[in-house]
């Protein structure tokens, strides 16, 4: 059997994914995708539960067939491949090690499918357990590893195959938070050990921002942005991703004037802001404005906040001190909406009290308005 | 205050007697007893009327006489092809059951793997002999089809004992296939499909070694079963069945040779013990573990 071979756009492209649709019963679950991975990269896929991340890296898989369009994968269509003939490896959420096998055995066995001799095979095995750091633990069971060994033997037995891609289909859930994070700053570097492509998919924005050369933001079956981490967080380009990639303040209202690019907005309870507006917006019509807690100034005093920015004062309803990335909780004076700040990491603040008056500023540049998107909201 | 507790701790253990009281009784009047005076039986030789001294002779009858011993083996080796044709019939069923089918459809194979059980087996296996004596309905039908010249006798062959013995058994074989086919991760066989693995490699490798609690489990109970099946070999092969449990029958019933036929059930239990022990060595499994599974 031969499949057709694609003429590479690309030849830096390992995958490709293009027009991909996949519908269930009436739930259009992936919905017309195009996008392409660069070689060597860590590409995230970032989205709710039900977004249709899971489904798209089934069908990059082959466990699932799409509907329509065409996945490419190192340059070949894979249309008609079967998963266990794709240069594709998985590792799954739950890992799934074969708990009848020792952890030796478990790398071996793609190789072993592949008609590698058994020494040959338990040799490399041994090989790539050092590789990740396990060497000499080939012939224990896999239940007498830890989380995190056993998630370097489900990298260890897909990357003996050398794939092209290889997919991670959220394999930090199930480990506890100290672990996770751990095992973030343990995959980039495994990943940039190997030089693999990895296509991560996540709904954890921490881990996505962390690990990605590039992250696409996925929502009812489609990427609402693909950008890098920086641009995602810097310059979302839709409501969702604004309110899904990092903390934000999510305001609601009308828009009361547009000078060029800056609009001032009016919340329900009639408080007045001013942010830079991101695609069109007429006067009078409904509005989002976002703005990041750590991109606000503090004072204690009014004058205190630089000239020609407009001061608000708040009072603090609740203080969330997590070290670096403690947080106060305002209520706004005038229209008591709830309005979240960074504290300066200097201490400066150290002695704020609940109830205390205080006063804040912030950039427009800073602060972006969209026009309403309804659902999203 | 001792000497309540004392008393709660009587009282306890008076409880767990009495509850325990019908399953030790039942264990030692109705199984332990009369094995036994069996196996006192079968350790006699009549000299006289109402004489009796210990010896082995009934033993050494065995031995001695072709037919017995031959009839053993035969019985041994059918049942252990029944049971390996059983498990053959009944893995693909199970696997529909535990992988395939959802829901209802589940309950409903399931079901449909009971409904044999609904009719005694008496009347199952006359139902058997309907089907396939001369004048029954299927030689007919194979005649009407031009397949044979004249009705053919499908009874009393060493097959029919077998379909009739692995249909018997199907059920206790299914029961523990899906109950450890159940517990297998869907996402095991999907991880081995991904790393290159194919059907028959992943059954042998994945499927297999998950399952083997359960199919060494069902393969125990079947083959005891089907060793010590009277009714099915005798109905389903006739006269010429030799079926080892039938030779104990003759014993018994027609000869009243208690003696003989004592020696020939303990022969038939020292098998059967010795075939779920060598099944249990082969495939590595530990008997309180395929216990819970069976």
């Amino acid at each position: 059997m031969t499949s057709p071979t694609i003429a590479r756009a690309d030849p830096t492209t390992d995958l490709e994914v293009r027009a991909v649709s996949k519908r269930f019963d009436t739930h259009l679950a992936v919905d017309n995708l195009s996008f392409a991975v660069e070689r060597g990269s860590f590409f995230s896929i970032l989205g709710p539960s039900g977004c249709g991340k899971t489904t798209l890296l089934r069908m990059i898989a082959g466990f699932i067939q799409p509907d329509s369009g065409d996945i490419a994968i190192g340059g070949r269509s894979m249309r008609q491949v079967a998963p266990n003939r794709r240069p594709v490896n998985m590792v799954f959420q739950q890992l799934a090690l074969f708990p009848m096998m020792s952890v030796a055995q478990n790398v071996a066995f793609g190789l072993a499918r592949r008609g590698v001799g058994r020494a040959a095979r338990l040799s490399r095995a041994e090989a790539m357990l050092e590789r990740v750091g396990l060497a000499g633990a080939g012939g224990k069971r896999t239940d007498e590893l830890s989380g995190g060994q056993r998630q370097r033997v489900a990298i260890a037995r897909s990357m003996v195959l050398e794939p092209t891609l290889l997919l991670l289909d959220e394999p930090l859930g199930a480990l506890d938070l100290k672990l996770r994070e751990h095992m973030k700053i343990e995959l980039k570097q495994l990943q940039a050990a190997f030089g693999t492509t990895f296509v991560y998919i996540t709904h954890d924005q921490s881990e996505a921002l962390v690990l990605s050369d590039h992250v696409a933001v996925m929502n009812h079956g489609r990427f609402e942005q693909l950008g890098t981490p920086q641009e995602l967080y810097y310059g979302p380009a839709t409501p969702f991703v604004a309110g899904f990639v990092g903390a934000n303040n999510h305001l609601h209202g009308k828009a009361l004037a547009v000078d060029g690019m800056i609009v001032e907005l009016a919340t329900q309870a009639g408080w007045v802001v001013r942010a830079r507006r991101h695609g069109a917006i007429a006067v009078g019509a409904a509005v989002e404005a976002f703005i990041r807690p750590e991109a606000t100034m503090l004072a204690r005093a009014a004058a205190e906040l630089p000239a020609g920015l407009t001061a608000h004062t708040g009072e603090v309803i609740s203080l969330l001190f997590d070290g670096a990335n403690s947080v106060a909780l305002l209520r706004e004076l005038k229209s008591h909406a709830e309005f979240r700040i960074a504290l300066p990491q200097t201490g400066a603040y150290a002695d704020l009290k609940v109830g205390a008056r205080i006063w804040f500023s912030f950039d427009p540049e800073r602060a972006l308005c969209f026009p309403a998107s309804g659902a999203n909201a | 205050m001792p000497d309540q507790t004392q008393t709660g701790a009587a009282y306890g253990r008076l409880l767990l007697a009495l509850l325990l009281a019908p399953a030790l009784l039942w264990l030692l009047l109705l199984i332990i007893l009369p094995h036994v005076d069996l196996a006192l039986l079968s350790f006699r030789e009549r000299v006289a009327p109402r004489q009796y001294v210990a010896s082995l002779a009934q033993y050494r009858t065995f031995f001695g006489e072709p037919l017995y011993w031959h009839v053993f083996v035969r019985t041994a080796l059918l049942s252990a092809l029944a049971t390996a044709l059983t498990l053959l019939v009944a893995f693909p069923i199970a696997w529909v059951i535990a992988k395939l089918a959802r829901g209802r459809a589940s309950a409903l194979l399931f079901m449909v793997c009971l409904i044999p059980f609904w009719v005694s087996e008496t009347v199952r296996t006359l139902g058997w002999m309907i089907l396939l004596r001369e004048s029954g309905v299927l030689p007919q039908l194979l005649m009407h089809l031009g397949l044979t010249h004249q009705p053919v006798e499908l009874l009393y062959h060493d097959a029919t004992i077998l379909v009739g013995l692995v249909y018997t058994s199907l059920l206790f074989m299914v029961v523990p296939l899906v109950g450890s086919l159940e517990s297998l991760d869907n996402t095991l066989i999907e991880a081995a499909y991904d790393l290159g693995g194919k059907g028959w490699s992943i059954l042998r490798e994945i499927v297999i070694p998950h399952a083997a609690p359960g199919i060494t489990a069902g393969c125990i109970v079947v083959f005891m079963l089907t060793l010590g099946n009277y009714l099915t070999p005798t109905l389903l092969g006739g006269k010429n069945s030799l079926w080892f449990t039938e030779q104990i029958y003759t014993q018994f019933i027609t000869r009243f040779n208690w003696e003989q036929g004592a020696a020939f059930g303990f022969l038939l239990l020292a098998l059967s013990t010795a075939m779920v022990w060598l099944g249990l060595r082969l495939s590595g499994q530990r008997f309180s573990d395929v216990m819970q599974r069976a």
